[in-house]
C-alpha cells in the first residue's frame, strides 16, 4: 500500500488553483443555464397539477442515466467532445434538483397569504413577483445548492472529454501513474464542493434573515 | 440509426468480449451492493438508536457524499493499484450515504405510539424492532438502496479508468479509437442497467409500502 503524498499539490498549487477556477466557471455556466430552463419549467409544473408528476418523472429518468454514458451519447452529435457537450449534460442533470425545489417552494406558500395579497388589490403578476416568489426563494436556493454541489462532482467526469476543469488532474494522474497528482485533484474537488456548499448555505440563511428583517420593519 | 446497426454488428462480431464485460460489470455492481447493504444497513440501525453518536456519524456520512465517485475510484487506485478490488471498495463506500441516511430516517419516522402499542402487547425490544419497526421502515430503506444501486451501476462504468474490464472499457477504448459504434456498445447497456435498477427497486418500494389507512 503506497502512502498518500501531497507534494504535487504543494508544488503546483497555483496551477491547481487556476484549474479550480476553470472548474468553477464551467459549473457556474451550467447551473446558470440550467436555471434559465428550470424556472419556467418549474413554474409550469407547479401551476398545472397534471403535469407535475410527468415532468418530475422525466427529469428523474434523465438523472438516472449514468454520466459517462450521457456524455458518450452526445459525442456523435454536433456537440462532439469538449465544453459544449459537458454544458448540455450538466444542465440536464441539474434540472431534477432545481425543478423539484421550485415546485415545492411555490406550492409551499400558504394559500391564505396569496388570497390576502389578492385582497389588497395586487394583480396576479404582482402576487407572484412580490409575494409568492420571495416566499419560495429559500427552498429554491436549497435546490440550487444541491444542484451546484452535484454539478461540481459531475464536471470532474467531463474532464474526460476535454471539458477542462479539475478532471484532467485525475485523468493525467492515472495515465502517467502519478498518485500525488490524483490526490491533488481529488483534494481540490472535494474542497471546492464543500466550499460551495458552505457559501450557498450562508446565502440561504442570509436571504431568510433579510426577509424576516423586512417583515419586521413593516 | 446506422450507428446503432454498426454497434449491434460489433456485438455480433465480438460476442465473447461483450459477454465478459457484462459479467464483470454485473459482478462488480452486485458485489458492491451486497457488501454495502451488509455494512451500511446495520450502521443505519445503529445511528437511529444512538442519540449524539448517531448525529456525529450522520455528519460523517454526509461528508462522504460530497466526494465525487471519480475521485473516490482514483484515490483507491492510488492506494490499492488497478483492478477489481479497489473498484469494489470505492463503489461500496459510495453506496454508503444513501443507505445509512434512509435506514436511519425510515426507522426514526416510525410513529412512537405504534411502538408503544407493540410494547403494551408484551413484545420484547427485539420483537418490537423485527416485527413492527423494521417492516414499517422497509420502503424508506429500500429507497436508499435504490439510489445506491443506481450510483453503483454508474460508477462501475467509471471503473474502466482504473482498469476494470466492465462495460466502461467500450466507452474508453471507443473514444481512443474514434469509433462511435464501440462507444454505444458500452453506453447503451450501462444506461439500461441503471434504469432497470431504478425501476425494479422502485417497484419493490411501492409493493412493500403498507397501504395508508
Amino acid at each position: 500500500m503506497d502512502e498518500l503524498r501531497f507534494d504535487y499539490l504543494f508544488e503546483n498549487w497555483r496551477e491547481v488553483l487556476v484549474m479550480a477556477g476553470d472548474h468553477l466557471r464551467l459549473c457556474l455556466a451550467a447551473v446558470g443555464l440550467a436555471l434559465v430552463v428550470a424556472v419556467p419549467l418549474g413554474m409550469v409544473a407547479a401551476r398545472f397539477r397534471g403535469l407535475t408528476l410527468p415532468i418530475l418523472s422525466l427529469l428523474g429518468v434523465i438523472y438516472t442515466v449514468p454520466s459517462l454514458a450521457f456524455l458518450t451519447f452526445l459525442i456523435p452529435t454536433p456537440l462532439g467532445i469538449g465544453r459544449d457537450n459537458a454544458l448540455v449534460v450538466l444542465t440536464a442533470y441539474a434540472q431534477l434538483f432545481l425543478v423539484r425545489n421550485i415546485v415545492a417552494g411555490l406550492r409551499g406558500v400558504d394559500a391564505s397569504t396569496l388570497e390576502a395579497a389578492q385582497g389588497i388589490g395586487m394583480t396576479p403578476w404582482q402576487v407572484f413577483q412580490r409575494v409568492r416568489w420571495p416566499l419560495a426563494l429559500p427552498v429554491v436556493l436549497a435546490g440550487i445548492r444541491t444542484a451546484f454541489v452535484s454539478t461540481i462532482s459531475l464536471a470532474t467526469i467531463a474532464g474526460w472529454i476535454n471539458a477542462g476543469g479539475l478532471g484532467p488532474l485525475l485523468f493525467n494522474g492515472i495515465s502517467r501513474d502519478q498518485p500525488p497528482m490524483i490526490l491533488a485533484g481529488a483534494v481540490a474537488i472535494v474542497a471546492l464542493a464543500l466550499l460551495s456548499d458552505a457559501v450557498l448555505r450562508v446565502a440561504e440563511r442570509w436571504t431568510a434573515a433579510a426577509r424576516a428583517q423586512r417583515a419586521g420593519a413593516r | 440509426m446506422e450507428l446503432l446497426a454498426d454497434a449491434w454488428r460489433y456485438v455480433l462480431d465480438n460476442p465473447e468480449r461483450v459477454r465478459e464485460a457484462v459479467v464483470v460489470h454485473l459482478q462488480l455492481s452486485l458485489a458492491a451492493l451486497a457488501l454495502a447493504i451488509a455494512i451500511f444497513v446495520p450502521i443505519g440501525v445503529l445511528v437511529s438508536r444512538s442519540g449524539r453518536v448517531g448525529a456525529g456519524l450522520l455528519g460523517a456520512v454526509a461528508a462522504v457524499r460530497v466526494v465525487p465517485s471519480l475521485a473516490a475510484l482514483f484515490l483507491l487506485y492510488s492506494v490499492m493499484g488497478t483492478g477489481f478490488e479497489p473498484a469494489l471498495v470505492a463503489l461500496t463506500l459510495l453506496a454508503g450515504p444513501p443507505i445509512v441516511i434512509n435506514t436511519d430516517a425510515g426507522l426514526r419516522n416510525v410513529d412512537a405510539a405504534v411502538l408503544e402499542n407493540a410494547r403494551g402487547l408484551g413484545m420484547n425490544p427485539f420483537q418490537v424492532f423485527a416485527r413492527v419497526q423494521a417492516p414499517i421502515a422497509l420502503p424508506v430503506a429500500i429507497a436508499g438502496v435504490r439510489s445506491a444501486a443506481v450510483e453503483i451501476v454508474s460508477s462501475a462504468a467509471l471503473a474502466a479508468f482504473i482498469g476494470v474490464r466492465g462495460l466502461g472499457i467500450f466507452i474508453t477504448s471507443g473514444l481512443t479509437l474514434d469509433r462511435y459504434e464501440v462507444l454505444l456498445v458500452g453506453a447503451i447497456p450501462i444506461t439500461l442497467m441503471a434504469l432497470l435498477a431504478e425501476s425494479g427497486l422502485g417497484l419493490a418500494e411501492r409493493v412493500l409500502t403498507p397501504p395508508t389507512a
